[in-house]
Formats: C-alpha cells, sequence, structure tokens
C-alpha cells in the first residue's frame, strides 16, 4: 500500500494530517498489519488535552495491547465514534480511518516524517 | 504506536518446526514461543478462528513433546506421576492428565496416551518438555524399572480441527476414522507417511491430532491443505489456537495453570483420580479438596467495555481479590472473555465483580465455564 502525501508519519507507525491548527491522527497501514485484527480502540474523552509524545489512548488486537501516542500537543476536538462498532476499519481501511481529531495548541510539531522518509523506515 | 504488553525480542537460536519453509513460503507472520519459531498467524485470527468453528483449520503443532515411559513398571510409573487414573486406559485410549509437584501444583497439563499394556505416550507442552524429562527421569527411578526417552524430534504433529476435520483427514488414510472416538487414537497411514492419528484438539472443535516422521510433515500438511481446500479449510496458527482454547475454557500451562496453582483450584478436579493409589501431590490435594480452596478459576464475561488481559487484578468494590490468567475479544461469541482466579466466595455464576483494565475498575460477571460448546448431533460422543 502506497503512504498518502497529504499527511506526516511518526516512528511510532501513527499518521498527522494537518489542517490549519486540527490535526486528525491515525495508525499506519503498516502498524495495523502488525497489529493483526484490531478489536477495541479506547480514546479521551473529547477536551482532554494530549502532550505530543505521551501515550492518549490504547489500541487491542484480539492478541495484545498498544499504546497511541500523540504526534502533537493539543486539546482532543473529537474522537471518532465509529470505532466503537467498527474497529475493524482500522485493518480495512487505515489511511481513511481517523481516531481522534486535535486542536494544536504548543509548538508546531516536530521531528515528523513525509511519507518518503516513513516508506524509507519501513525498508 | 508501540507494543505495551512487551513482546520479547527474538532470541538467537529458536528452533524451526519441519514445516518451518511452508510458513514462510505461506507469509505467515511468525513469532518465538517457548524456544520454537513458530506462526501466530497466516489470514488473520478472527478468520482463522470462524474458519475452525464453521470449517476446518490446520495446525502446525510440533513444537508440542513427547516423552514415552515403557518397560515393566511402565504402568506404576505414570500411576505415580500423573493425577488422573491411567489404569483406566485401554491400548487405544488417551487422557488428559497432569504430572503435579509434591505440593499439588502443575509441574504441566498433559494428555497421556497408552500405546501398549507397558507403554505409555506423555504430550508434554513446548515450554516444559526439558523441565517435565527431567522430573519425569527422576522419579521413574525410585518407582522401577521403566526407560523414560525424550521422543520429541521423531514427531511432527500437525492438528485438524473443526466440523470439517473427518472429511479433510479421511480420504488421506485407510484407517476408518469415523469409528474413532474422541480422545481415543488408531494407527494408519496418512498421504503414505506412518502416522499416529488421535481424537483429540485443543479448539472446542471435534478434531484430529496426526503425529508423523518429521520428514514426512510437509508433504501431509500440502495433503491436507489440498484435500481440504474445497471445503474452506485453512492453515491457522497460534493466535487462533489461543482464542479458540479460550472460549471452550481449555486451561493454558503458564497462564491459567503452573506451580503455583493445583487441579482443585483450577477447575480440574476430573482429572484427579481420587481413588487410584497414591501419586505425587495426592495428599496435597486430597486436603485441598476437603478442606475446600481458598480461590477457584472461573470464567468471566465483561459487562462494562474493555478486554480483561492476563495478569490484571479482579477488585471486588475496588479491592483487589484475584487475578484475570487468559482474556481476550472473543472472535466467534464476540464478547470480552477472561478466565481468573477469585476467592471461593466469589465463585458463583451472577458474582459481579471488577477488573482493573490499565488503572479503569470495569464491570464484569463470573459465568459458567466453557464460554462455548460444540453443537452435538444426536449420534452419541460425536
Amino acid at each position: 500500500m502506497a503512504y498518502p502525501s497529504d499527511r506526516k508519519y511518526t516512528k511510532d507507525h501513527e499518521w498527522v494530517r494537518l489542517s490549519g491548527d486540527t490535526a486528525e491522527v491515525g495508525i499506519t497501514d503498516y502498524a495495523q498489519q502488525q497489529l493483526g485484527d484490531v478489536v477495541f480502540v479506547d480514546l479521551p474523552a473529547v477536551g482532554s488535552g494530549v502532550t505530543a509524545g505521551a501515550a492518549f489512548g490504547t489500541i487491542e488486537s484480539v492478541k495484545a495491547v498498544s499504546e497511541l501516542f500523540a504526534p502533537v500537543t493539543g486539546e482532543i476536538v473529537a474522537v471518532n465514534e465509529r470505532l466503537a462498532q467498527a474497529p475493524e476499519e482500522v485493518n480495512t481501511r487505515p489511511h481513511d480511518t481517523w481516531m481522534v481529531k486535535i486542536h494544536l495548541t504548543g509548538a508546531a510539531p516536530d521531528g515528523l516524517l513525509d511519507s518518503a522518509q516513513y516508506e524509507a523506515l519501513l525498508t | 504506536m508501540s507494543d505495551a504488553s512487551g513482546t520479547a525480542k527474538k532470541p538467537a537460536a529458536l528452533k524451526p518446526t519441519p514445516l518451518h519453509a511452508r510458513h514462510l513460503a505461506s507469509g505467515a507472520r511468525m513469532v518465538p514461543y517457548a524456544g520454537w519459531d513458530m506462526p501466530v498467524e497466516y489470514s488473520g485470527i478472527t478468520a482463522e478462528h470462524l474458519a475452525v468453528r464453521s470449517r476446518a483449520g490446520v495446525f502446525d503443532v510440533s513444537h508440542m513433546g513427547e516423552i514415552e515411559i515403557a518397560g515393566k513398571d511402565a504402568l506404576k510409573t505414570v500411576q505415580h506421576l500423573t493425577s488422573n487414573d491411567a489404569s483406566r486406559l485401554k491400548m487405544g485410549q488417551a487422557q488428559y492428565s497432569a504430572l503435579l509437584t509434591p505440593e499439588g501444583t502443575f509441574v504441566d497439563d498433559i494428555l497421556v496416551y497408552r500405546l501398549g499394556p507397558n507403554h505409555f505416550m506423555l504430550v508434554i507442552n513446548a515450554a516444559n518438555t526439558a523441565k517435565a524429562f527431567d522430573w519425569i527421569t527422576t522419579q521413574a527411578k525410585i518407582v522401577g524399572e521403566a526407560a523414560v526417552v525424550d521422543s520429541s524430534p521423531r514427531y511432527a504433529l500437525i492438528a485438524v480441527q473443526g466440523p470439517a476435520a473427518l472429511d479433510t483427514v479421511q480420504p488421506l488414510t485407510g484407517a476408518d476414522l469415523g469409528s474413532v472416538r474422541p480422545y481415543w487414537f488408531t494407527y494408519g497411514e496418512v498421504a503414505q507417511a506412518r502416522a499416529l492419528i488421535s481424537r483429540t484438539g485443543y479448539t472446542g472443535e471435534d478434531g484430529f491430532e496426526i503425529f508423523v516422521p518429521p520428514n514426512t510433515a510437509e508433504r501431509v500438511w500440502q495433503a491436507l491443505l489440498q484435500t481440504g481446500q474445497a471445503a474452506g479449510v485453512v492453515p491457522c496458527g497460534l493466535g487462533a489456537r489461543d482464542t479458540l482454547r479460550l472460549e471452550a475454557a481449555m486451561r493454558l500451562y503458564g497462564q491459567d495453570i503452573d506451580e503455583t496453582t493445583t487441579p482443585v483450584e483450577a477447575g480440574l478436579a476430573g482429572i484427579v483420580g481420587w481413588n487410584k493409589p497414591d501419586f505425587v501431590g495426592a495428599e496435597r490435594l486430597r486436603a485441598q479438596r476437603a478442606a475446600g480452596p481458598e480461590r477457584r478459576l472461573v470464567g468471566l464475561e465483561m459487562s462494562d467495555r474493555g478486554i480483561a488481559r492476563h495478569g490484571y487484578a479482579v477488585l471486588k468494590d475496588g479491592a483487589p481479590v484475584g487475578t484475570v490468567t487468559s482474556g481476550t475479544q472473543t472472535p466467534f461469541l464476540k464478547k470480552a472473555i477472561a478466565m481468573a482466579y477469585v476467592p471461593a466466595a466469589l465463585a458463583t455464576t451472577g458474582a459481579h465483580v471488577e477488573v482493573d483494565v490499565r488503572g479503569r475498575a470495569t464491570a464484569a460477571t463470573v459465568v459458567p465455564l466453557p464460554f462455548y460448546k460444540r453443537p452435538r448431533g444426536i449420534v452419541a460422543g460425536l
């Protein structure tokens, strides 16, 4: 699967799509392959603050629990409610399935990779 | 995203099973397990799990150990070392049993096969094979005349599990598998390989476990997948094996049972031969049964959103009272289930507890085991 160039990536295998001062966050196709079948996504409530590099939620596959790390600092302004009923969308459409939207409050995000750099990381 | 479950780094020298090349060729995801490089999933745990419940799956379980005990005092040795009553086994029959410490706790849970009047084969968990072999060898010397041999390298082991298992294996053998009852076995050739074919498994479904020489394993594996193809039979990994056995409430050594727990606590009093002569651990088990165990293994179903996992604390009114031993979101029943040790007073169906899911007290209810029982036909026993 090609990694879209309309967004940035983290070394923790998340993607971030910035539009103005709002960031959509999801996990990459590579991440969902590594996790296997996702059965549960635990996300913070709207209004919660998140800090770049800190855990903000968890994602569970049949086998294991993994933490989700915030790629940026800010406030959660939306969570993808569909994932409560259909967590498998993380597997089937990883790059179309955002988990949270974060309103950026801190400094401009830093250390994010573009799609070419992320693909290089995977090889 | 990062793995919070602490998956170990791949150790240097993992053992390959005789089917290792097949797993790599079919693109299985491999993981280290008990010193072996094992397939955890092929098409995905959910898809494989559902295939076994509705059709059938083929599993490489060659990592399991086999220890044979033979000689004049073989029965006496097995009776001394294992919890169940092996004197009740006829030739061609197998039983679920346990090797116990003198304290009555599990050295391992095993299957005992009676190959001959004075010849038994014990099927051992991969992680315990070396430990069990040492234990059995030491104990056997005390009991009498019996040779103990680790024959693990002589066998590849392939499990075919699911409602289509019989139709998958039968075309490959002259042995009449329909007449082999659960927990019995027969000999025959499978895809021209000399095999011990046992009607056993670890999934809660009908099925067979096929012991073959390692150098024939690839042929047998390919033949099974080929005959099963039309029926939608697929290769399965350890991931689905784990979720399947958990739905069927089959205990997993190292999680649900270990050297700190006894068959009485684990709800496995049925594999203790209470009326047979003394065996290792008997005294402690009898005392525990008479007094009643302080804790019991129970089934939990999560009532709140959240998945209980191995090691999570069980709470009652906010205070820790027990531990989750296995838990997952099950692909077939589609709910979060778990097994856990709780105080005997809470080990009743309908009791309300909570599970500490990473800091959040999450409601759960005690439910009867197993979570899943396969639908059975009108013909008794099958």
